[in-house]
C-alpha cells in the first residue's frame, strides 16, 4: 500500500461523504421540521439523475443538466407535499412509512414505464474529465475533487441558512414549536413546502453529480436512502451538523473499510479467503460504526434527548 | 360469534379451498401460487405480533425471512454435496430434514432478532424504524459478499427436503404442510394475544408508563415479542427457499421487509388474521395485475396509499368494523 | 421512627439553571395522608417522578421501608411497593377497564411471562381486579372500553389499578383535578378508606380536600420544602401566608 493509494482513497471517502450529506441534510431537516420519515427521498434522488441524464442527452449541456436535476426533485418534491405528504404530518411513523413506501413503488416503476430498464449514462464534463494533479504528485479525478468542493460549499450554504437567515429561524423555530410560529404569522403550510422542496433539490442534486460516476438506472435511490438513515441515526434526527459529520463519518468508514479490511487480513490469512473476509466484514462496518454510536449515545452524536 | 370470526373461517376455507379445487382441475401452478400466499401470510403473522400488538415498526424482517431461507439453502446444501457444514471443533453435517431445518431456521433467526433487538428496542419511534431497517441491510450485504453460498447469485437445491410421510414434491402436499403451520401459528399467536404477556405487551403500546407503573418492563415484553416474530417470520422464510427451492439475497432486501409490512396494512393492522387476508389479495393482484401490466408496482403503490390515508383499518376493518377489545 | 414506610432525603433536581427540587426531605409514616402542597411549578410532580424513579435525581435518597432505591427502574419501584397515580390519566385506553385492572394485578404478580393461558379467565387475577374496581365503584362498569370512560370514570380506574398493585404506599399526583363537586366527595371518601391499607403522598390543588383529608401538610414553594405541619400548624404559618399571598388558598 502506498501512501498515495491511500490519500486517493481517503478521498473517495470524503467524495462519498459529502454525497451522503446531500441526501441526509433534506432527510433530517424534514424530519426535525415536520416529524415526517420519507422513505421516498430516494426517488426524489433518482427523478434528478434521470432529469439531469436526460437534458445532457437533449443539450449536451453538463450545467444545464444539473440545473434540471434541482428543478425536477425540487418540483417532484413540492408536488409530492401539496398531494399527499403534508396529511402524514399529523399520522403515526407506520402511516408514513408506508404511504412513502407506496410513493417508491410508483415512481420506480413510474420511471422505469418512462425510461425503461436500461441503465442511462451521464457523461462526466469535458472539462472536469481528466485527473488533476494535487500537491504531492497525487492525481485525481477532477470531477470527484469538484463534488467534495461542491459539497462542502452546499453544506457552508446550509449551515448559513438555518443559522443566518429570515428563513432559518423559521425553520428552527418550527423544530422547537409549531403552534408558535403558526401563532405568529409564519404561513406553516408554506414553510413545509419550502423545506420538503429543499431537501428533494439536494437529493436530486446529489443523484446528478453521481449519476455522472455510476449509471443512472431505477432502484439507484434507496440503497443510498438507507445509508442516509444510517447518517442520521449516527449524527442525531433533525441535526443538520449531525448529518454532516455522520455523512463523512460513514463515507470515510465505508471507503476506507473496503480499502484497508482485506488487506488487514491478507497479514495473517491467504488472499483468496482474506479478499472475501475482509470484503464481506467491511460491507457491515458502517452498520457495526452506527450499532456502536447507539450503545453510547442513543440519540445519536447530537441529537436531542 | 362476531363477524370478524365469520370472516375468518371464510377466509381459511378460501385459502385452503382454492388449491383443493386446483388439485382436482389439475392446475398446479395455482397450487403454488396458493402456497406462496400461506407463506406470506405465515411471515405476515410474525411481523404482525412486532407491529401490531407491541407497536414496533420494524422495518427489517426480510432479515429474518432471509435468515430462515439461508438456514434451509446452506443445510440443504450440503446435504446434496456430502460435505460438512464445519468440521472443527466437532463435524456438524447438513440435513434435507425438514423438520431439522425448521428448529434451525426459528433458532438462528431468534438469535438475529435478539440481537438486532437488544440494540434496537433502546431507541424508539422514527430511530426504530430506521435501525431496523439498517440491520437488515447489513445482512443483506453481508449475503452478497459472502461467496461460500452463492453471493449475489443464491443458492439452488435440486430437491426440495423431506417430512416424514409426505411427497414433498407433490404441490398438494406441501401446500398441505405449509397451510398446518400456518394454521398452528394462528392458534398460538391467538392464545398470545388473549394470554398475560398479549395484555401487557399491547399495553406498552398504548402507554409505556402505565406498564412500568405497574411494575413491568416494556423493554423486555418488546424483546421477547421481536424474537418470536423474528423466529416466525424465520420459518416462513424457511418454507419460501424450499417451495422456490433457491435462496438469494432478495429475500433478504429491504423490498421484502416492505412487502411483508403491505400484507399486514391490506388485510388489517394487528388483527390475528390481518397478514392472511393481506397476503392473499397481494398474490391475487401481483398475479392479475402483474398478467395485465409489468409495471403493476404502480397499481399495488396507489392501492397502499389509498388504503393508508382512506382506509385505515385494512380490509378487516372495512367489513368487520372496529376492532373489540378482546376479554 | 418505626413506623416510616417512605423516606426521602435530601432530593435535589435541576434542569438546566431552573432547580426544580431543591434540598427535598420528608416522610410517611403508616396510617397517614400526607399533602404536598404549593403553588404551580413549585416541583410537585418533579419530585413524584424522582421518587417513583420516572426521572433520575441529581443526588439525595429515597427508603421504601429501609430499603435504598437507588439504582432501581420505575418498574422496580412499582414492585417493591409504590403505587401511582397521574396527574394526566395515563391507562391503556384501548382495553377495557377490566383489562387495566387486570394488568395492575399481573404487575403485582411479578411477570407477564405467561403465553398460553387466557390471562382474562385467570381466577386469581380477575378476584384482584374486580375488588379493585369495586373499592373505586366502578364494577358496573368492567366491559368499558378505557376510552370511552369519563374524566372522573378515568381518574377512578387510576386509583383501582394503583390498589391491585396493593402497594406499601400511594402516590397520587392530584386524584381531584378535573372533577366537579361530587367527583370531589366521592374521591375524598376513597383515599379516607385507602388509607388504612398504605398510607398516601398526596399532591392537590384542591385545598378544601387537603385540609379535610391530610394529616400532616408539607409546603413546596420554588423547590424548597418551606414547612411541614398539622393542617392547624399551616393554617397559621406565616411564612405560608406569604409565600401564598393572591392564592385561593382559605385561611
Amino acid at each position: 500500500m502506498t501512501p498515495l493509494l491511500f490519500i486517493e482513497q481517503l478521498l473517495n471517502g470524503l467524495q462519498f461523504g459529502v454525497m451522503l450529506f446531500l441526501m441526509s441534510a433534506g432527510l433530517t431537516l424534514v424530519f426535525g421540521v415536520m416529524g415526517l420519515i420519507n422513505l421516498a427521498h430516494g426517488s426524489l434522488y433518482m427523478i434528478g439523475a434521470f432529469a439531469a441524464a436526460a437534458v445532457a442527452a437533449a443539450t449536451g449541456s453538463f450545467i444545464l443538466a444539473l440545473m434540471a436535476s434541482l428543478a425536477a426533485a425540487a418540483l417532484a418534491g413540492a408536488l409530492i407535499e401539496l398531494t399527499i405528504i403534508r396529511r402524514l404530518y399529523d399520522r403515526d411513523h407506520l402511516d408514513q412509512v408506508l404511504a412513502t413506501f407506496a410513493l417508491i413503488l410508483i415512481f420506480s416503476e413510474g420511471t422505469r414505464w418512462l425510461f425503461g430498464s436500461f441503465p442511462l449514462f451521464l457523461d462526466v464534463p469535458a472539462a472536469l474529465a481528466g485527473p488533476v494533479t494535487l500537491p504531492g504528485g497525487i492525481e485525481y479525478p477532477t470531477y470527484r475533487l469538484t463534488i467534495i468542493v461542491i459539497g462542502f460549499l452546499v453544506a457552508a450554504g446550509m449551515f448559513a441558512l438555518i443559522n443566518r437567515t429570515r428563513i432559518g429561524i423559521r425553520i428552527r423555530a418550527g423544530e422547537a414549536d409549531r403552534e408558535m410560529i403558526a401563532a405568529l404569522g409564519v404561513d406553516i403550510a408554506k414553510l413545509y413546502t419550502f423545506v420538503f422542496a429543499l431537501g428533494a433539490a439536494l437529493a436530486g442534486f446529489a443523484g446528478a453529480l453521481v449519476g455522472a460516476i455510476q449509471s443512472v438506472q431505477v432502484g439507484m435511490g434507496e440503497p443510498v436512502l438507507i445509508l442516509a438513515f444510517v447518517v442520521i441515526v449516527i449524527g442525531g434526527i433533525g441535526s443538520i451538523k449531525g448529518a454532516f459529520v455522520g455523512a463523512l463519518l460513514v463515507g470515510l468508514t465505508d471507503t476506507m473499510g473496503r480499502f484497508l479490511l482485506p488487506q488487514v487480513f491478507a497479514l495473517f490469512m491467504e488472499p483468496s479467503a482474506a479478499v472475501s473476509i475482509g470484503s464481506a466484514l467491511a460491507s457491515m462496518l458502517i452498520y457495526i460504526l452506527m450499532a456502536g454510536v447507539l450503545v453510547m449515545r442513543p440519540r445519536g452524536l447530537y441529537g436531542v434527548s | 360469534m362476531s363477524r370478524e370470526t365469520y370472516l375468518n373461517i371464510a377466509t381459511l376455507a378460501v385459502l385452503a379451498g382454492v388449491p383443493l379445487w386446483a388439485w382436482m382441475a389439475d392446475e398446479p401452478f395455482t397450487i403454488t401460487l396458493a402456497t406462496r400466499a400461506v407463506i406470506f401470510a405465515l411471515a405476515g403473522v410474525g411481523l404482525n405480533l412486532a407491529l401490531g400488538l407491541g407497536g414496533l415498526v420494524s422495518l427489517g424482517h426480510a432479515a429474518f425471512f432471509g435468515i430462515g431461507g439461508y438456514a434451509m439453502g446452506i443445510l440443504a446444501s450440503h446435504a446434496q454435496s456430502y460435505t460438512p457444514l464445519i468440521e472443527v471443533p466437532f463435524v456438524i453435517e447438513g440435513t434435507k430434514s425438514m423438520i431439522v431445518i425448521w428448529l434451525v431456521a426459528i433458532l438462528a433467526s431468534a438469535l438475529a432478532a435478539l440481537a438486532i433487538g437488544v440494540l434496537s428496542l433502546r431507541t424508539s419511534g422514527v430511530y426504530f424504524i430506521m435501525i431496523t431497517l439498517a440491520f437488515g441491510q447489513m445482512i443483506y450485504y453481508f449475503a452478497i459478499s459472502w461467496p461460500a453460498y452463492g453471493g449475489e447469485d443464491g443458492l439452488s437445491i435440486y430437491l426440495r427436503n423431506d417430512f416424514p410421510g409426505v411427497n414433498t414434491l407433490m404441490p398438494m402436499q406441501f401446500f398441505g404442510l405449509c397451510f398446518a403451520i400456518l394454521c398452528l401459528v394462528l392458534v398460538g399467536m391467538n392464545l398470545l394475544q388473549k394470554s398475560a404477556f398479549g395484555l401487557a405487551l399491547s399495553a406498552a403500546r398504548q402507554n409505556e408508563t402505565r406498564v412500568l407503573s405497574v411494575g413491568m418492563e416494556p423493554y423486555k415484553l418488546r424483546l421477547v415479542a421481536f424474537v418470536i416474530s423474528g423466529a416466525i417470520t424465520g420459518l416462513a422464510g424457511a418454507l419460501f427457499a424450499d417451495l422456490n427451492r433457491f435462496v438469494s439475497p432478495t429475500m433478504l432486501s429491504w423490498q421484502m421487509s416492505g412487502e411483508i409490512m403491505i400484507f399486514i396494512i391490506i388485510g388489517g393492522v394487528g388483527r390475528l388474521f390481518g397478514p392472511v387476508i393481506g397476503a392473499m389479495i397481494f398474490i391475487l393482484l401481483e398475479h392479475v395485475l402483474g398478467g395485465l401490466s409489468e409495471f403493476w408496482h404502480v397499481y399495488l403503490g396507489a392501492l397502499l396509499l389509498g388504503i393508508v390515508l382512506f382506509a385505515k383499518g385494512g380490509v378487516i376493518g372495512a367489513l368487520a368494523g372496529r376492532e373489540k377489545a378482546h376479554d | 421512627m418505626t413506623d416510616t414506610v417512605l423516606r426521602v432525603e435530601n432530593l435535589f433536581k435541576s434542569f438546566g439553571a431552573l432547580r426544580a427540587t431543591n434540598d427535598v426531605s420528608l416522610d410517611l409514616r403508616a396510617g397517614e395522608i400526607h399533602a404536598l402542597i404549593g403553588p404551580n411549578g413549585a416541583g410537585k410532580s418533579t419530585l413524584i417522578q424522582q421518587i417513583t424513579g420516572h426521572l433520575a435525581s441529581d443526588s439525595g435518597r429515597v427508603f421504601l421501608m429501609e430499603e435504598d432505591l437507588a439504582g432501581i427502574g420505575p418498574a422496580g419501584r412499582a414492585r417493591r411497593g409504590l403505587g401511582r397515580t397521574f396527574q394526566i390519566s395515563s391507562l391503556a385506553m384501548e382495553h377495557t377497564v377490566l383489562q387495566n385492572a387486570v394488568l395492575g394485578a399481573l404487575g403485582r404478580r411479578g411477570h407477564a411471562m405467561s403465553f398460553f393461558k387466557p390471562v382474562m379467565k385467570d381466577v386469581a387475577l380477575l378476584e384482584a381486579a374486580h375488588s379493585a374496581l369495586d373499592q373505586v365503584g366502578l364494577a358496573q362498569h368492567g366491559a368499558v372500553r378505557t376510552a370511552d370512560l369519563s374524566h372522573g370514570q378515568r381518574r377512578q380506574l387510576e386509583v383501582a389499578v394503583a390498589l391491585t398493585l396493593r402497594p406499601k404506599v400511594f402516590l397520587m399526583d392530584e386524584p381531584m383535578a378535573g372533577l366537579g363537586l361530587e367527583g370531589a366527595q366521592q374521591m375524598i371518601g376513597l383515599l379516607t378508606e385507602l388509607r388504612n391499607s398504605a398510607p398516601i403522598l398526596l399532591i392537590e390543588h384542591d385545598m378544601d380536600a387537603v385540609f379535610a383529608l391530610a394529616d400532616r401538610i408539607s409546603v413546596l414553594v420554588y423547590g424548597e420544602v418551606i414547612a411541614t405541619g398539622t393542617p392547624d400548624e399551616i393554617r397559621v404559618n406565616p411564612e405560608i401566608r406569604r409565600a401564598y399571598l393572591g392564592d385561593d388558598v382559605p385561611l
